[in-house]
């Protein structure tokens, strides 16, 4: 990669960070819903403890570790989905395409967005379970980074496919870029094990790579175990899922030049 | 100043070939061929639907063509297209700056984007030439129409680009202001020697500032010639009369 390509990069992430400069609600946004969602699971976790007791502490660790990491999926998703949304509504786009600015220079100044993003929003939240429940998310250990790597991919993947989606079919899309992963929730066994599933779903369960990460979540957290067979395959699932999602967007966006979508997408 | 490593003045700047765009039944551009000498300003003329905006939209290579071949500064668009884009800049009423961002912001991020040195040094002669001493700091969504195409058109002259492509750069503009932005870039084509393609509804703004005229008329370039040279072949005192000729097929050049 060279500088001119580095600095473009650059050039598109400070036009959102300027963005979140000058705007204090964006910036509050980042971690409202996180923070929110910690309260309400973990205010949950804690009133099944005491009706329960002590039996209930580890299926509560569980399910924190579960809405913590969820978020990291979610925010990374909605971190580069949001970021192509931005210049679609400011009406910015066709002032990039004109740019020397390539089209994956453009995902990657989105994808180095989104993690900004996303950490901004996660770490209040993990700061919250820790100051709340006295929950803390590192002591599943240094697997947690594999664990983020993973979800953070399978968000980027997924926001590519949304992406696409709106450059075929322009605003009309954009709503999916705050759905599509709640529709994955179900099958991404992030609260119960893809056993649960009736046997039909597991093996839709079992193509995601989120499914992978929480069943090895519980794997540490119940049994100590590092479940390296479940990291193998959401790396394995990770790598498919984003080349797959690289060709739509590649794909679409060549579709875009063709029907003259770029110059009025959003409208 | 001239922009770094401008074209030579005798050759094309930008060469069309059989340009073709077509959407489905539609045939939106028809097989168009023209060229735009290095250091000239061409105008683009047309009703709404002419093919113009489809035209600029093929040369900055937002639109893929259905067929022909279009050369910017020796650049083929089809397989070079960033190596020209570089070089190339635009700016069009009809596609904003992100509105939240300062002017001075914005323009830093299309300093990055078209990699400028010294950018700092960059923005504050542009806002010296541009009179945007006071508005760098000001939200670009807060300018009124003429403080927003002077940004424009800062934006669009960040990276000194050798080609200009201008789609109705004076629309919505007060004639004072008009006036003003048609003065500026007579004298900023003349002190850089950079290659404008101008898209225009007024047809003052092309007879003052056009040395060529392209007519387009569905999709075709229905006529051509320097404004003396069209006034003259249709008879007419103004460059408005030989449009209505045209669009309305009124009269036919001599």
């Amino acid at each position: 990669m060279n500088q001119a390509a580095l600095r473009r990069i650059w050039g598109l992430m400070y036009r959102h960070l300027a963005l979140y400069r000058n705007s204090w609600p964006r910036l509050l946004e980042l971690s409202y819903w996180p923070v929110l969602q910690m309260c309400i699971w973990g205010f949950t976790a804690q009133f099944l403890m005491a009706r329960i007791g002590n039996s209930a502490a580890l299926a509560g660790a569980t399910l924190l570790g579960g809405v913590l990491l969820w978020e990291v999926a979610l925010r990374s998703q909605m971190g580069v989905a949001l970021s192509f949304l931005e210049e679609m509504w400011s009406r910015n786009l066709g002032h990039i395409f004109v740019s020397p600015m390539r089209p994956w220079e453009l995902v990657a100044a989105m994808i180095v967005m989104s993690m900004i993003r996303m950490l901004a929003g996660i770490i209040p939240a993990i700061g919250v379970a820790w100051l709340l429940y006295a929950y803390n998310l590192f002591s599943l250990g240094p697997i947690l980074v594999l664990f983020f790597m993973n979800l953070m991919i399978m968000g980027w993947a997924v926001a590519l496919g949304v992406v696409s989606l709106i450059l075929r079919h322009g605003a009309g899309a954009e709503a999916l870029a705050w759905s599509v992963l709640f529709g994955l929730t179900p099958f991404s066994a992030v609260f119960y094990p893809v056993s649960v599933l009736p046997r039909a779903m597991q093996p839709v369960a079992l193509a995601l790579p989120s499914a992978h990460v929480f069943e090895g979540m519980r794997a540490v957290l119940l049994n100590g175990v590092v479940p390296w067979y479940h990291l193998a395959a959401a790396f394995g699932l990770n790598a498919v899922w984003l080349a797959a999602a690289a060709v739509l967007f590649a794909r679409q966006f060549r579709q875009a030049r063709l029907r003259g979508a770029l110059i009025s997408i959003g409208e | 100043m001239p922009p770094a490593g401008a074209y030579a003045p005798r050759m094309n700047a930008i060469e069309v070939h059989n340009l073709t765009k077509r959407y489905g039944e539609t045939l939106a551009v028809d097989a168009i061929d023209f060229a735009v000498p290095a250091g000239a300003t061409v105008g683009l003329l047309g009703g709404n639907g002419a093919g113009k905006t489809t035209t600029i939209a093929m040369l900055l290579g937002l639109l893929i063509p259905t067929a022909g071949t279009i050369q910017v500064l020796g650049h083929d668009m089809a397989r070079d297209r960033f190596a020209a884009l570089a070089r190339m800049n635009f700016s069009s009423p009809y596609v904003s700056l992100p509105q939240r961002l300062s002017v001075a912001e914005n323009l830093r991020v299309y300093g990055h984007l078209y990699n400028v040195g010294q950018l700092e040094r960059r923005i504050a002669e542009l806002a010296v030439e541009l009179n945007l001493g006071d508005l760098l700091e000001r939200p670009a969504g807060k300018l009124s129409a003429g403080q927003k195409t002077r940004v424009a058109l800062a934006k669009a002259l960040i990276n000194r680009p050798e080609v200009l492509l201008l789609d109705e750069p004076t629309a919505s503009l007060d004639p004072d202001t008009g006036d003003w932005v048609r003065t500026w870039l007579e004298r900023y084509r003349d002190e850089s020697g950079c290659t404008i393609l101008l898209a225009s509804h007024n047809m003052a703004e092309v007879e003052r500032l056009c040395s060529q005229v392209l007519m387009l008329k569905q999709g075709r370039i229905v006529d051509q010639g320097s404004p003396p040279d069209l006034l003259d072949r249709y008879g007419r005192e103004d460059m408005e009369e030989v449009f209505l000729d045209i669009a309305r097929d009124r009269r036919r050049a001599a």
